[in-house]
């Protein structure tokens, strides 16, 4: 069976300094992958060859076995891959009921209706109610979305890439800026909504390592660039070296969480 | 509110003194190009100051095709100066929907200024400073021959521009509504963001700048109808700053803002005119007191009053 999502000798270098080096991995259905490592170890680049928005320098990026190197984020909504963003990405002056709209109204090829009325579409109406009922926000349908509190702004940008029926959906720190109390609540809404969704799989990139090991099915640990293991959780938090590789340089921030 | 305005402005040819009426005709041509202006700048989020090129491309439009080609016909004139606004648009917003914010301003008053000297130069197309003559169109082919100037501007000239002023607004209505125009307000708001879920943000920018293009063509064709005239000074960056003044005057973010931004402009202009001969002066500080005192226009004003009305 094609993996969903491949990476085959993956490098990103920017001048001198190399951000990815020979990255392989491999995600298959089914499957949740925490993406982790220390501050500046290539998770982010990683990301964003992973979606298309950077073109790697070496190596092949395939989703559904199709090459994806810098197509673009718009594309790669199309083929079905949603993201959420580590810094909440919301539309301020939008409403919830709207923000959602934009992702049901590109999803089923709508968005080129010039004179076609939103407020009279039933189906994305259903839909629109559907998506923020999963996230636990069908209340606040009408709200303004720069008025919703930091934990539902990040509900509500998941749940707008949840609206675009995607296969993968990968999520940048869902849960960095929301209280620690909260963060178990909206990873467990995320990911049920996502199995209830049809989401077949979920790339989780994550600094708490509370999450990671709580969720994850496989761990790909990154350190300069480097893949430097690619293990089921209890291996990985197993080997007290690697575990010290990543989370050495974040003794603070986990002192902090527990 | 809008219906009782469109009454207003029905039975005011039968009321006032024909000055006013003939206020109203330039009125009435910009409340329909900052109707396109403001879908660009207000619903998407980008403030061109160079879109009088597409104003003046409206009267020159009417010029070229009145005087030097024999159209009589408005419904003609109209489409095809608009298409041609379009085609010129099209170059134009290609280059500058890559940019956003000040670029994005700053190239479209470079576009603007580049148009302002060719109308100049090249004196054979143009006619140089003096300009080109419009003559006066048939109306859905009728020319009434037995008016004067006047007479036809204030009578059936002013119902046409005021019927078609309400024909481009229900039409900029529907799309503000529909599914594009929530785009482009995702894209005003978060393009990023709009990106990610799929909205092709640089696509919608494009298409957005083209039907602005076309009712700012209209307006000019109005324009140049009235004052029988299309000069240079209509592509002038100032003339692109006027258009700005008046949006914000009347408030981007309400979707009649512009239109109230219009006629206020050109009634307060005419009447300080007339008291001052420093009414450029009175006008730059009442945009001042506008933009720190009600950053949203008469009409962000107007909601407050009467918002405060309905509680008290």
């Amino acid at each position: 069976m094609t993996p969903l999502i491949e990476t085959i000798g993956v490098g990103k270098a920017y001048g001198d300094f190399v951000a990815l080096d020979d990255v392989s991995l491999s995600i298959a259905e089914g499957e949740l992958v925490s993406i982790v490592g220390p501050n500046g170890a290539g998770k982010t680049t990683l990301v964003n060859v992973l979606t298309g928005l950077l073109r790697p320098s070496a190596g092949v990026v395939r989703f559904k076995g199709e090459d994806i190197a810098g197509i673009g984020p718009v594309k790669l909504a199309r083929r079905g891959m949603a993201r959420a963003f580590q810094l909440v990405h919301i539309f301020p002056a939008m409403t919830v009921a709207e923000t959602i709209a934009v992702a049901v109204l590109s999803q089923t090829g709508k968005s080129r209706r010039l004179f076609a009325s939103v407020r009279s579409d039933a189906a994305v109406h259903d839909r629109v109610r559907e998506v923020a009922t999963i996230f636990g926000l069908e209340a606040k349908l009408d709200a303004e979305s720069r008025l919703l509190s930091q934990g539902e702004k990040k509900l509500l940008d998941i749940a707008s890439a949840f609206a675009l029926a995607p296969e993968v959906i990968l999520l940048d720190e869902p849960t960095s800026g929301v209280s620690s109390g909260d963060k178990h609540g909206i990873m467990r809404n995320v990911v049920d909504a996502a199995r209830r969704a049809g989401v077949k799989a979920i790339i989780l990139v994550e600094h708490d390592m509370d999450l990671v090991a709580e969720y994850s099915s496989r761990i790909v640990a990154l350190t300069a660039g480097k893949v430097l293991a690619d293990r089921a959780p209890a291996e990985f938090f197993g080997d007290p070296e690697i575990v010290a590789a990543v989370v050495g340089k974040m003794v603070g921030k986990l002192k902090k969480s527990a | 509110m809008a219906l009782l305005a469109v009454l207003v402005l029905a039975v005011f040819p039968q009321v006032a003194q024909p000055y006013y009426i003939t206020l109203v005709l330039p009125a009435l041509a910009y409340s329909i190009a900052l109707l396109g202006f403001n879908l660009l700048f207000g619903t998407t989020g980008l403030l061109s100051f160079g879109h009088a090129l597409f104003v003046a491309i409206g009267a020159y439009g009417a010029a070229v095709l009145s005087s030097k080609l024999g159209v009589r016909s408005f419904e003609a004139v109209l489409l095809l100066s608009g298409a041609a606004a379009v085609a010129i648009a099209l170059p134009v917003a290609l280059l500058s929907v890559r940019y956003v914010r000040i670029f994005f301003g700053i190239l479209t008053l470079a576009f603007g200024m580049l148009f302002h000297s060719f109308l100049f130069k090249f004196y054979d197309i143009t006619g140089g400073d003096t300009g080109i003559r419009v003559l006066r169109p048939a109306l859905l082919g009728m020319d009434f021959k037995s008016l004067d100037k006047t007479a036809f501007l204030i009578g059936p000239f002013y119902y046409y521009c005021l019927a078609l002023l309400v024909l481009l607004a229900f039409v900029m209505w529907r799309l503000i509504h529909s599914p594009f125009g929530l785009h482009l307000v995702a894209i005003r708001e978060n393009p990023r963001k709009a990106e990610y879920l799929g909205v092709r943000v640089r696509r919608f920018r494009l298409i957005a700048f083209l039907i602005s293009a076309f009712y700012c063509a209209v307006g000019g064709v109005i324009l140049a109808i009235n004052t029988g005239q299309a000069d240079p000074e209509l592509a002038y960056w100032t003339h692109s700053g006027e258009l700005v003044f008046m949006t914000v005057l009347g408030g981007f973010a309400s979707f009649f803002g512009p239109l109230v931004g219009a006629f206020t402009f050109i009634f307060l202009k005419s009447e300080l005119m007339g008291v001052t001969q420093y009414w450029r002066f009175v006008l730059g500080v009442t945009l001042l007191l506008i933009v720190i005192l009600f950053p949203r226009g008469l009409m962000g004003l107007a909601n407050d009053l009467w918002a405060r009305v309905r509680r008290a």
